[in-house]
């Protein structure tokens, strides 16, 4: 029963102790969002198995993209992606208005750019989740205004299907 | 804010399996960055002091509980409060010395551990759960109360049980005092 407050709290700790142990050596922005984003790909890897040992199998690509805006996001961030787009090529934009992560910072354009530090574990979660259900992926997620999120998840490296 | 007031079972266990995973993920990757035991240890016990000073005032909006008289009843309110707000358990308090001011919490079921076997080889000494002592040190300092909070048992290094020590550090009476002014 751990509180999404507990949760919240942990992922800020997170994200100003990565940075700050990197204030202390020399390492640049790019290596700690890589940190973060490992460290979400771990627990997304863990949770989709969770998550998934009694769901039906996935008919395709994107059903496994509705599985993760509907189901997935409901159940991480107690709510529904607003919408999801695709080109049908591989590419898919799902765009969250009101981020569960940027609501408390702030509500317009302030600290916009601070954002992309606490996205990193977010586009992990979901690129874990996605290996996880055999698809590789590249992960990327852009703030314009504050608490809406949109990411980006392109398939098109190398598919690996489960062997079924 | 109003929350969803029904959710399905499952979503809630989803919900704690975030938590613990992303906990354990921290760790291992603290493992990584640092080779000292204690450098870890004393990593996530200040992560877990800038957590609780935020969290108790989540936890003091969310649960309406009185003014605290005595050490035993703030400590009785961590177990059976906090602990069961936030991680689903309730351990159990005993008094460690006779004035009162030192407190064990033995947990017999300690759901960050959920998904760890056992500690890596040649981290014999690292405290797995540590933040959980600096959360509840963090909380504690936010009500003016000073107080040393260490594991005394860990059932990942063998012991029986896993227990928590509390030991408050200012007295009450001063308290009183300064509040009489």
């Amino acid at each position: 029963m751990a509180d999404e407050a507990l949760f919240l709290l942990l992922h800020n700790e997170m994200v100003s102790g990565v940075y700050k142990s990197a204030e202390q050596g020399e390492v640049e922005n790019g290596r700690c969002i890589t940190k973060l984003e490992n460290m979400g790909f771990r627990v997304g890897q863990g949770l989709i198995e969770r998550f998934t040992k009694d769901t039906a199998r996935f008919k395709d690509e994107l059903d496994i993209m509705k599985f993760i805006c509907k189901d997935f996001w409901t159940t991480v961030f107690k709510k529904q992606i607003d919408n999801l787009r695709t080109n049908h090529q591989g590419i898919y934009v799902l765009q969250d208005n009101k981020f569960r992560l940027l609501t408390q910072m702030s509500a317009g354009k302030q600290y916009l750019e601070h954002a992309s530090k606490y996205l990193a574990f977010t586009c992990g979660l979901i690129r874990g989740g996605l290996s996880n259900l055999g698809i590789k992926s590249i992960v990327t997620a852009e703030v314009s205004s504050m608490p809406a999120l949109t990411s980006m998840s392109d398939h098109t490296l190398k598919k690996e299907k489960l062997d079924k | 804010m109003s929350r969803p007031a029904h959710r399905r079972p499952e979503y809630r266990k989803i919900n704690k399996d975030l938590f613990v995973l992303t906990y354990g993920a921290l760790v291992a990757q603290l493992c990584k960055d640092y080779e000292k035991d204690e450098d870890v240890n004393n990593y996530l016990d200040k992560m877990g002091y800038g957590i609780g000073t935020r969290l108790v005032e989540d936890f003091l909006a969310r649960s309406c509980v009185r003014r605290c008289h005595s050490y035993s009843e703030i400590t009785d309110i961590i177990a059976q409060v906090a602990f069961k707000t936030y991680l689903g358990i309730t351990p159990s308090v005993t008094c460690n010395n006779p004035s009162r001011t030192a407190f064990s919490l033995i947990l017999d079921k300690n759901p960050l551990v959920e998904f760890v076997e056992e500690l890596p080889a040649g981290r014999s000494s690292l405290c797995y759960c540590n933040l959980l002592c600096g959360i509840i040190r963090g909380a504690l300092e936010m009500v003016h109360l000073a107080a040393d909070v260490t594991f005394l048992q860990d059932k990942l290094k063998g012991d029986s049980v896993t227990e928590i020590g509390i030991t408050f550090l200012k007295k009450l009476d001063e308290k009183k005092y300064r509040r009489k002014k």
